[in-house]
């Protein structure tokens, strides 16, 4: 069948496929792209796995259709880290033991980031509701809450 | 949470430099920077997708099944059933002689619960997969079926599994697991009250973020490499090479990287027919489960019913203690017949009892197949004797922990399966609880210890 | 045949592609990629208008008109429109938020559709190009046209005159339990004059609890006001089944959280 062009600027960088129309963002990412940080969950918008930031909005990539990101700004945790050095996100989740399995991390990331880049300074109700589409089996949450104010403390003592 | 050495502290050396302290974890950059390979993070040209078509009864016979449309749909490559698999009739502990084979990958003849396997298709896109699958017609005849574990142990019950020809598992001790130790019978007799209680549990699902999968690309060599997400990567190449007939040498297995399993990727479901798959059709194969086939197909944790009878003293002593466990295996054995077994070692729980009766039963039904979750065989019964143990407490008006330190057992007890205690800590550590709880204990418990005098 | 997306300048393009059979409209994708993602192969085709006003808020005189396309987290943070930011809260998490459309919303099977309950209790009007029709019929008839919805209009409430309510057993996020919406207007001695009482998950879709809004009319807001209500207030209603809860316990405890919410 017809391919459908997608052009968008993933992690900084411009990225074109021809990609068969109706395919999501996710599998356009993984599968044509190759960047499998969003992982595939659910596929039904339920467990967060596949969060990634469209636009300075997170989005949910399983559910999201690649031809409809057209000329937008992608943004994945595979992208995060510049020159080798890790966001400080990443730092934080390292730190506070906030991955166990770490399927679901990239994801959260992703949840916590937009939090962050609207939100410098969060309250921890702030953290529980950024992170609240984005499910994780293993640890029980409180590390990861931890992780993303670790991350924002680091925010408000640069600004110091 | 601090690391307190009193405890023990004659028989431990103090050279501890890694407990107690923070050490990164070595997979956690990976996990960060969303570099880790998950086994659905290997992509290969050309690989297919594979959808399975499912039963929709609890127990049926198969009159027939026509896969022709399916096998013409746009972008079908193979139609897999039970003809097609070397040795379509399994068990995995086969392979620590727990018998008898009682499963197939492909179901033949007969679906034993609702969401059995029955026909695989192999499709360039999981959407023609899907669609192709929609076009396998299955004749069914539905067969009374059977959900409750005391029900199909009654006479006259639908038998559910054939290659059983009961519905319970048939141990070497007979029709259940048993533990024999002292004179039960005799300590009801001499107590001062009887207590007996009947305790259950529902299925429970892992529901791991990653669902359960693999990835198998042909090595052009008759060799198969197998990215899996198993948690039993052994005992999932061993009986593949069962199943396919084929020798290990030609199966390569790369996994260790499982995106949550909690006891619920240990099962041998999805690799073989993958293998199969790309066998076959000589092309990489791809089987990932849906949402819905994690949460309805995996094997959950398995329903449980614990009946507890107890004789106890005014003093404090539980005297006699009789156990009877079933496990709902569901439609087949799995890893269940261990579970119970497990059951049956782990009762009367930490506690020394003089006289202790135990019977385990591994039940089947035409439920979801059980297995493997988180200390299973334990778990649930740990919630039933820990339940039971409260209600005795407060049978005979005394303080649940302090009961507790009267039962619990220590070093040198006999076990009721004829192990002496070593090692024991429950002492020491309901020491440490109620003190981290404040919890108001009397002296003479506070100063026990698990060592006893002279032992 | 795979799914294929085609995208259309107006919404009357739009409408016209929808007749083709298996074809679905795509408004935020929540609900039909995910059929799709599930293996749902009725859904062969996807048809979406990129018409600015789908896109719009009007807010004017006491009058709003929300275009289907508006996200759950837009009308969340819109200044004029913070009487029912509670409810566009309460649908998903805040990626779903930022995806699930208003339009989308309003087809939204129970347990899900809590921000339609929300525009039930508004009595709201909502909008295609064939014409304009109460939120009520609409959803009695959901589904049988394949009309696109472009907007729902509704009188602004004042400040708190929304009452919103979502019960679920995960928080913050979780799958709805039930939700309740309550409008009330009140003479003044405080009696109840009016009231429009809007269930969520006590049906297939959102309903009005129709008996228990006449057994509050003229009474007040207290315990003893509203115990009639309360007693009427799942007369009519036929609760769903699922994972969440039983229809039984749905139907147990929905007078509970109703009366908790008038008295609130």
């Amino acid at each position: 069948m017809a391919k459908v062009p997608v052009q968008f600027t993933l992690n900084g960088s411009e990225k074109a496929e021809f990609i068969d129309s109706g395919t999501t963002l996710l599998h356009a990412l993984r599968d044509k792209i190759g960047d499998t940080s969003p992982k595939g969950g659910c596929h039904q918008g339920t467990c967060g796995a596949c969060s990634v930031i469209v636009d300075g909005e997170l989005r949910l990539s399983c559910l999201t259709l690649a031809e409809t990101c057209n000329g937008a700004t992608i943004t994945t945790t595979s992208g995060l880290a510049e020159g080798g050095v890790l966001h400080p996100l990443q730092r934080a989740f390292l730190d506070t033991f906030a991955t166990q399995c770490g399927f679901c991390t990239p994801g959260m990331i992703m949840a916590a980031k937009v939090l962050l880049d609207h939100t410098p300074n969060p309250s921890r109700e702030d953290v529980v509701e950024a992170l609240s589409g984005n499910i994780c089996r293993c640890t029980g949450y409180e590390p990861i809450i931890q992780a993303v104010l670790t991350a924002a403390r680091g925010n408000s003592q640069n600004a110091a | 949470m601090k690391l307190r050495k009193s405890y023990f502290a004659d028989v431990r050396k103090d050279d501890l430099h890694e407990i107690g302290q923070a050490r990164p974890r070595s997979d956690s950059p990976g996990h960060v920077t969303g570099k880790t390979a998950f086994f659905a993070d290997r992509n290969f040209p050309g690989m297919l997708h594979l959808k399975m078509v499912r039963s929709p009864h609890h127990h049926a016979r198969i009159r027939s099944i026509d896969t022709s449309e399916a096998e013409k749909h746009p972008g079908v490559v193979r139609v897999l059933s039970a003809k097609d698999v070397p040795h379509n009739v399994y068990t995995i502990l086969i392979l620590i002689q727990i018998g008898p084979e009682d499963e197939t990958v492909l179901a033949d003849g007969k679906v034993r619960w609702k969401g059995e396997a029955v026909v695989a298709v192999l499709a360039e896109t999981e959407r023609a997969a899907q669609e192709a699958a929609a076009k396998v017609k299955v004749d069914y005849e539905v067969l009374p079926a059977v959900f409750d574990m005391e029900e199909a142990l009654k006479p006259g019950a639908p038998i559910v599994n054939e290659y059983h020809g009961q519905n319970y598992y048939l141990y070497d001790s007979g029709e259940c697991r048993k533990v024999r130790f002292g004179d039960v019978e005799g300590g009801f007799a001499g107590a001062d009250h009887i207590l007996e209680q009947s305790y259950q549990s529902s299925p429970i699902e892992h529901a791991p973020t990653e669902t359960t999968g693999c990835v198998v690309a042909p090595e052009g060599n008759d060799r198969f490499t197998c990215y899996t997400n198993t948690q039993a990567m052994f005992f999932t190449l061993d009986n593949t090479s069962i199943i396919l007939q084929m020798p290990g040498s030609k199966l390569h297995f790369v996994g260790g990287t499982v995106g949550g399993g909690f006891g619920g990727k240990v099962d041998v479901i999805v690799e073989p027919i993958a293998i199969l798959g790309a066998k076959l059709t000589g092309r990489p194969v791809c089987f990932i489960y849906s949402r819905e086939e994690e949460m309805q197909i995996s094997s959950p944790r398995a329903a449980e019913k614990v009946v507890i009878k107890d004789g106890v003293m005014k003093d404090g002593r539980i005297v006699a203690r009789k156990v009877t466990g079933y496990t709902d295996a569901g439609a087949y054995s799995r890893h269940s017949p261990y579970g119970a077994q497990k059951g049956a070692g782990h009762y009367p729980g930490p506690y020394t009892i003089p006289n202790v009766w135990i019977d385990t039963y591994c039940v089947y039904t035409n439920r979801t197949p059980s297995s493997a979750m988180r200390g299973f065989g334990i778990t649930i019964g740990d919630f039933a004797l820990e339940v039971q143990m409260d209600k005795l407490a407060r049978l005979i008006g005394m303080d649940p922990l302090e009961f507790r330190f009267i039962n619990a057992y220590r070093d040198g007890d006999m076990k009721a399966h004829r192990q002496p205690t070593e090692g024991a800590a429950l002492i020491e550590c309901m020491q440490e609880a109620a003190r981290a709880a404040s919890w108001p204990v009397a002296e003479k418990y506070m100063a026990m210890s698990s060592y006893k005098k002279g032992a | 045949m795979a799914l294929a997306l085609q995208t259309f300048a107006t919404v009357k393009d739009a409408n016209a592609a929808l007749k083709s059979a298996g074809t679905r409209y795509l408004g935020g994708g929540t609900l039909v990629v995910r059929a799709a993602n599930e293996g749902d192969v009725s859904v062969s085709g996807l048809v979406r208008s990129t018409d600015p006003a789908l896109s719009a808020i009007g807010v004017g005189a006491g009058k709003v008109r929300i275009g289907a396309s508006v996200t759950m987290a837009q009308i969340a943070r819109h200044p004029d429109l913070g009487a029912l930011a509670g409810a566009a809260r309460a649908v998903g998490g805040p990626a779903i938020r930022n995806m699930a459309t208003v339009g989308g919303n309003l087809f939204a099977p129970a347990p899900y559709g809590d921000f339609t309950v929300a525009l039930l209790a508004l009595d709201a009007t909502v909008a295609t190009d064939d014409g304009e029709s109460p939120l009520e019929t609409f959803l009695s008839r959901r589904g049988d046209s394949p009309a696109i919805v472009t907007s729902v209009s509704f009188t602004l409430p004042k400040a708190g005159g929304l009452r919103f309510l979502k019960v679920s057993r995960v928080k913050p996020k979780g799958v709805s339990v039930l939700s309740i919406a309550v409008v009330l207007e009140q003479a003044g001695d405080g009696t109840v004059s009016s009231a429009r009482i809007a269930l969520g998950c006590m049906a297939d879709r959102p309903v009005r609890a129709r008996a228990a809004e006449k057994a509050l009319e003229g009474k007040t807001l207290d315990q003893d006001g509203i115990a009639a209500a309360l007693v009427v207030a799942t007369e009519g209603a036929a609760p769903i089944t699922d994972p969440i809860a039983s229809a039984w316990y749905r139907a147990e405890v929905l007078p509970v959280h109703l009366g908790r919410l008038l008295l609130s």
